[in-house]
């Protein structure tokens, strides 16, 4: 059994080795190329938001596999192979949609399936995830730097900087900002609310509102008490299906009741990919999120 | 002298009957092993036929120069070479390590619902997998690849050994270790690791519960040759112990004191025992997280086919597990390629179903 073992592991050392030699002869004329785009690139797009850069830059059909936080649009999933999810990676798998890219949001792993996409040859380029506004238009830029699509990406990228420009002095007009809590779900009647170091409390800050939910960090249930003591002006549902089922009378009963949003009825349903995607259409969530937090100010219109 | 005589003739006579079925279990098993390597080597995402896989190894044999004669080719061997074979060859390993120590840790506690990790090796593995996921880059400060490659391993077979020394100390006294006791602080440890484990998840945030999970679940999908090499030492450290530990444990299953009596080295046998499994399964662990039911479900299956004589059991428990993980990351790998399943929900899946069929066509009860 050892031998066999010593045996097998040789000779893959061996194989390994005319690999990398292979691989480097491989770089090295990739460096001679004039652009690497010029030859037809076969991307596996790895990130819900990359998968959206890459549709709204007109650039799907170079998109041989995608995984599954690639929400959106839809027919992403149904039409392309799913490499599974983005943190479960599986070698063989990317490799058997013969791709020569793959774009993959940091944190996309496991490193051990990396480092084999790497040594199999696969240029592999991470990027940033942070929900900022920053973040969103460096991975429109860099996509289309990646992909060779610098004038549609710049169109894009503009055109996202200047949603987000407006959005600011939107934000400047609003006199009294709301206590804002994003609701991710009900699990057994309580809310799974969204704290700091979320996309969602990105999200409020852009709509110019405040994080009711501010004092805890990550996605967390709620207590009725913590409901109560953290006052939200507003909630926003965070519907990650058409089958989400909402509480219709939440405000009748439980701590909402007690809110300031169950004064006003208060109670705004957005798609949580739209809502917390952080990709391309995030001004245009933040804007609408801003519109109906605010429907009766200077700010409601964009 | 007249003692240990006297139990091997014992020995041979319980085992006379089953001599036939034996060696028959053992060419079947065989043949199974082959068969599932050769069935797992020509499956996959990448499909690689049969004939290319012999002109892969002619190529290999020739040297390198035939390699440049067709680029699939050379991209063939790659996949083969770099990512298949190291898949397979560690699910072998592991697969062996958890069927032999899943048989070692039903006969040594004498409870058929011991598996591998009863010793406290899941439990503590678990915890520090889950520590380094949600805390460790808080902790150690390395970034997330080295994290995941090196630091997370180790922290889980470290945790691992450390949750199973601490049982053994508890539960020997004055030289002789209890079983019973190790048992039960086994139950209270694993529950105390759950309720940190529980910490830990409710502190996470999305991303590390996934990580969490998918853990928990097991996957060989990060195999390379440097984790075989890693492992191999370990396991086959337990499989050379295995002529050894199959005399000891067949006289305890005859319980401790009688074991004793006939001049066994009881103490010695229980700690090599428990040393060992938790070296293979820790590191099995380490490689590719925790892996259910192989080690619950082979032992038995075998018991119920050949009997309990661990002279046979053992080495066939190795090969039985060998060939059920190899089965099963085959499938892992093709059934929702181009994705990855974890492989614990395949070992349930495949061995839960075949397990019942046993029980049920058996018409008396079994023991140990």
């Amino acid at each position: 059994m050892l031998q066999a073992v010593g045996q097998t592991s040789a000779k893959g050392r061996g194989i390994r080795r005319a690999g990398k030699l292979m691989l480097a002869l491989a770089l090295l004329s990739a460096a001679g190329a004039p652009s690497i785009a010029a030859e037809r690139l076969q991307i596996v797009s790895v990130g819900g938001s990359i998968t959206e850069i890459i549709y709204a830059l007109g650039a799907q059909e170079r998109i041989v596999a995608v995984d599954t936080t690639s929400l959106y649009p839809p027919e992403a999933l149904r039409t392309k192979p799913n490499v599974g999810y983005l943190r479960a990676l599986s070698a063989e798998g990317v490799l058997s949609q013969n791709p020569t890219l793959m774009i993959a949001a940091e944190g996309a792993g496991p490193a051990d399936t990396l480092g084999l996409l790497k040594s199999a040859g696969l240029r592999v380029v991470l990027l940033d995830e942070q929900p900022s506004t920053k973040s969103v238009i460096d991975k429109i830029d860099e996509i289309g730097r990646l992909l060779d699509l610098k004038e549609p990406a710049q169109a894009l990228s503009t055109k996202v900087r200047k949603e987000f420009e407006d959005l600011d002095a939107r934000r400047k007009t609003i006199a009294k900002p709301l206590r804002v809590m994003v609701i991710l779900g009900f699990q057994s009647g309580r809310a799974m609310a969204a704290g700091r170091k979320t996309a969602a409390d990105a999200m409020i800050a852009l709509a110019g509102g405040i994080n009711a939910a501010g004092a805890m960090d990550n996605y967390k249930q709620l207590s009725d008490e913590a409901v109560i003591d953290a006052a939200p002006d507003a909630l926003v549902m965070a519907q990650r299906g058409d089958d989400d089922v909402l509480p219709a009378n939440i405000f009748d009963h439980g701590a909402f009741k007690a809110t300031p949003a169950a004064a006003t009825h208060t109670l705004i349903q957005m798609n949580a990919n739209y809502l917390l995607g952080f990709g391309p259409r995030t001004a245009q969530a933040a804007h609408e999120l801003m519109s109906r937090l605010y429907p009766t100010t200077a700010a409601a219109k964009p | 002298m007249s003692a240990e005589a006297a139990t091997a003739a014992q020995v041979r006579s319980f085992v006379a009957g089953r001599k036939r079925r034996t060696h028959l279990g053992f060419l079947i098993l065989a043949l199974v092993v082959i068969l599932s390597v050769v069935v797992a080597l020509t499956s996959g995402p990448i499909a690689i036929p049969p004939q290319r896989l012999w002109a892969l190894a002619r190529s290999t044999f020739d040297g390198q120069s035939s390699g440049q004669s067709s680029p699939g080719l050379a991209r063939d061997a790659l996949v083969l070479f770099n990512i298949r074979l190291p898949r397979i060859v560690l699910a072998l390993l592991l697969g062996a390590a958890l069927g032999v120590s899943g048989a070692l840790m039903q006969g040594l506690f004498r409870n058929p619902l011991a598996d591998p990790g009863i010793a406290g090796i899941s439990s503590g593995a678990a915890l520090a997998a889950a520590l380094m996921i949600v805390l460790g880059h808080h902790i150690t400060g390395v970034d997330a690849a080295l994290m995941q490659t090196v630091v997370m391993p180790l922290a889980a077979f470290l945790g691992g050994l450390i949750a199973t020394m601490f049982l053994y100390g508890i539960a020997t006294r004055e030289g002789q270790t209890s079983v019973a006791t190790m048992l039960l602080a086994g139950i209270a440890l694993a529950a105390l690791a759950m309720a940190c484990i529980g910490l830990l998840i409710f502190i996470s945030d999305d991303r590390q519960l996934r990580d969490i999970t998918f853990w928990t679940l097991g996957s060989l999908g990060g195999a390379n040759w440097q984790k075989v090499s890693v492992v191999a030492p370990m396991v086959t450290l337990l499989l050379g112990a295995m002529p050894f530990l199959a005399r000891g444990m067949n006289a305890l299953s005859m319980g401790g004191a009688a074991a004793f009596h006939l001049g066994v080295p009881v103490q010695i046998i229980k700690t090599v025992c428990i040393v060992l499994v938790a070296l293979a399964v820790g590191v099995s662990v380490a490689a590719a997280g925790t892996i259910g039911f192989v080690g619950i479900v082979v032992p038995h299956l075998l018991r119920l086919a050949i009997g309990a004589d661990y002279r046979a059991l053992l080495p066939m428990s190795a090969m039985a597990g060998a060939a059920l993980l190899v089965i099963a990351d085959a499938i892992a790998r093709t059934i929702v390629a181009p994705a990855d399943l974890p492989i614990g929900i395949l070992t349930a899946l495949i061995g839960g179903p075949f397990f019942l069929w046993l029980l049920l066509r058996r018409n008396r009860n079994i023991d140990l």
